[in-house]
């Protein structure tokens, strides 16, 4: 805590907000994991591409087609959405008893796809949307903050509402709470599997091409932007506990925030593995993450 | 089940003698059968990525523990073995030593605390080290060089013979691989090679019978971190340059593909999965901007229809063959498919036990199929 106590309240502040702010789509890109996690038990590798895709769609409405702002980021998380849809049918569906590793391998090569598909359609450069209201900064205590950064964590607590609503009110969201649960209990009382598993492909590519909309004016955009943030995301989902949906919000914060304090307090070069260490430190404590039950085999 | 492949065990590995030495001719052959230097070169990297592949295939395809950060292994040997003879000017058998050494201990010393972990903690875990490596190759600029990497390695001189030609150095890097082969056949087949495939089977079961899990899981993760610390000492020295962006994630991730899509618990699947998608990306050059969507295309079919890997795949055309010609037996046929697909059905049958047995009605009903 020494550090923090010899740093001045601005300098504070200002590290915290930032790393809520990235932290807020870590964390979004957790919940996309956890939820095809929780219904078909695996790892989807391509999570950072319906991200990227997120950002990149948007700019593309925005600027190819001359299309507003709010039109094109509806229709960007839309065309996400879509995608995820389709890679269920045509690459998940059609293998889904093969083994988890098989699985993964198909998404890492979906994300490939994924990836090449938008460097040939669009280009490689680096692209940038426009702040959602502006850029004049709000200064709080000290620190600057970018209204972008409020749209972020807004947007950010509004899917998280949206999702637990959905999860604990809707009929959806309970029989594919029942998936997760007990596949096979949840099929024998008449809960459709595979559209289960079709929906949480779309509920995860939606949530992560959100956490990419709104990203993508605060930081620049480009094709091979989802590995990183796929990577950071699947870290955020352990830390939280796997299977978690809330617990992975929760560690993309926190992930968020370690990370900026490393890189101000530390040093920014090493910024990624601070993460990275104290993540992996955290697992050798509590090898289920913050918040996972403590069932996983410990041998 | 386990017990079958020790009843077979010296036909087997006198079998395993056979094809290795088989496949060992046919890479002595490839330079007269490819005079292209080019090619050569191409086909020395993808022997050094099966070096690897070999020793990742022991780990996931055998004791079904990921790893996601393999890579790291192989740029640390590559490095230390650079920093040892270029930036301090040792002798390159102590190279050797640095760099492989170096590899274990650093294994040993994350294998201890991250083989506790299991399923997809364990593959965060490794991905962690991995990137924790990649980030320090890139960061620490007055030892490594950046991330504009390292120049200046030596190339490989053992015993006072210069491997300068790129013919002399692809047969040294054949006759490590199959030296590699040798053993790791000869190792599955072990008390150890038993004692890994019952954990992957379950590990409950496993302990039961009184298999020290945590010592396996230990052995065969600093193991396989050798093989690719001898792979990145032939890298480092072959290159001369070495660059923190070939050992990131992404070439993590290109060694398990070479794993899976060669065949998991599969020697020789291993090594077709890396030579494979060694070779594959050249060839796609030609297509420039479309290679990645062409390497996506074929990993995703490929998995979707050849679950099996390369591996399964030609153990089930060797099947469909001999049937065909009556119960003949397909001795190694072209040189080219030969060691990876004649002799490895063969010794799969011993090895894996479990996928063979679950084949056959399999490969009837599709024959019965055609017939009728």
């Amino acid at each position: 805590m020494t550090p923090v106590a010899i740093m001045d309240l601005s300098s504070f502040l200002q590290y915290l907000f930032s790393g809520l702010t990235v932290g807020a789509t870590y964390g979004l890109t957790g919940l996309g994991f956890t939820i095809i996690f929780n219904t078909t038990g695996v790892i989807n590798f391509a999570q950072g591409e319906f991200v990227m895709l997120g950002g990149m769609l948007a700019v593309a409405f925005q600027a190819l087609l001359g299309l507003p702002l709010p039109v094109s980021v509806v229709l960007a998380v839309l065309g996400a959405t879509l995608t995820g849809a389709v890679v269920e049918r045509l690459a998940i569906r059609p293998v889904r008893t093969a083994p988890h590793i098989n699985l993964i391998i198909i998404t890492i090569g979906v994300s490939i796809l994924i990836r090449s598909l938008v460097m040939l359609l669009w280009d490689r450069d680096t692209h940038t949307l426009p702040h959602f209201s502006g850029t004049e900064p709000i200064t709080v205590g000290g620190a600057t903050l970018m209204p972008q950064s409020l749209w972020i964590l807004g947007i950010t607590a509004l899917v998280l509402v949206a999702l637990r609503a959905f999860f604990s009110r809707s009929i959806f969201g309970k029989a594919m709470l029942a998936c997760a649960h007990q596949r096979k209990a949840a099929w024998l009382v008449g809960i459709s599997v595979e559209q289960m598993v079709l929906l949480s492909f779309m509920i995860s590519a939606f949530v992560g091409a959100v956490g990419g909309v709104i990203l993508a004016p605060m930081t620049m955009t480009a094709f091979d932007v989802g590995i990183l943030l796929g990577l950071k995301g699947f870290a955020a989902c352990i830390l939280g506990g796997l299977g978690n949906p809330f617990g992975a919000a929760a560690g993309g914060l926190l992930l968020g925030v370690l990370e900026s304090f490393g890189a101000g307090v530390i040093s920014s070069a090493y910024k990624d593995a601070f993460a990275f260490i104290i993540l992996l430190l955290l697992l050798f404590v509590r090898p289920s993450g913050l918040f996972g039950k403590a069932e996983v085999k410990r041998v | 089940m386990t017990c079958a492949p020790s009843s077979f065990s010296v036909p087997a590995s006198y079998r395993s003698l056979v094809s290795v030495s088989v496949f060992f001719v046919c890479l002595l052959a490839m330079p007269y059968v490819l005079p292209n230097p080019y090619y050569v070169s191409t086909l020395t990297l993808a022997c050094i990525n099966a070096i690897i592949v070999v020793g990742l295939n022991l780990l996931l395809g055998f004791a079904g523990q990921i790893s996601l950060g393999h890579a790291a292994f192989y740029g640390i040997a590559a490095y230390a073995t650079g920093i040892a003879t270029a930036t301090y000017g040792l002798p390159m058998e102590a190279g050797f030593f640095i760099a492989v050494g170096l590899t274990g201990l650093v294994a040993l010393l994350v294998g201890i605390p991250t083989l506790k972990l299991t399923g997809h903690y364990l593959a965060m875990g490794t991905l962690g080290f991995g990137i924790i490596v990649f980030i320090f190759l890139n960061e620490s600029i007055e030892l490594t060089g950046g991330p504009s990497g390292m120049v200046g390695i030596p190339r490989l001189a053992l015993f006072g013979y210069e491997f300068w030609s790129d013919n002399a150095y692809f047969y040294l890097v054949s006759a490590v691989l199959c030296c590699i082969l040798l053993l790791s056949l000869n190792l599955i087949r072990s008390r150890f090679g038993r004692a890994l495939k019952a954990i992957h089977t379950s590990e409950k079961a496993a302990m039961c019978m009184g298999v020290d899990i945590a010592r396996y899981k230990l052995a065969v993760f600093v193991f396989s971190a050798l093989y690719a610390g001898v792979a990145g000492f032939l890298y480092a020295h072959y290159l001369g340059f070495v660059a923190p962006s070939s050992f990131g994630f992404h070439f993590s991730v290109q060694l398990i593909v070479m794993v899976v899509l060669g065949g998991m618990a599969s020697v020789w699947g291993a090594v077709a999965g890396a030579i494979f998608l060694t070779v594959l990306p050249e060839f796609l050059r030609v297509f420039e901007t479309i290679e990645p969507l062409i390497y996506g295309s074929i990993l995703v079919l490929s998995m979707m229809f050849m679950p099996k890997g390369l591996a399964g795949g030609a153990e089930m055309l060797c099947r469909r063959a001999r049937r065909l010609c009556g119960g003949l037996r397909a001795p190694a046929g072209a040189p080219e498919a030969g060691p990876q697909s004649g002799p490895e059905s063969g010794q799969e049958n011993g090895s894996t036990g479990a996928l063979p047995t679950g084949q056959p009605p399999d490969a009837g009903a599709v024959r019965g199929g055609s017939n009728g």
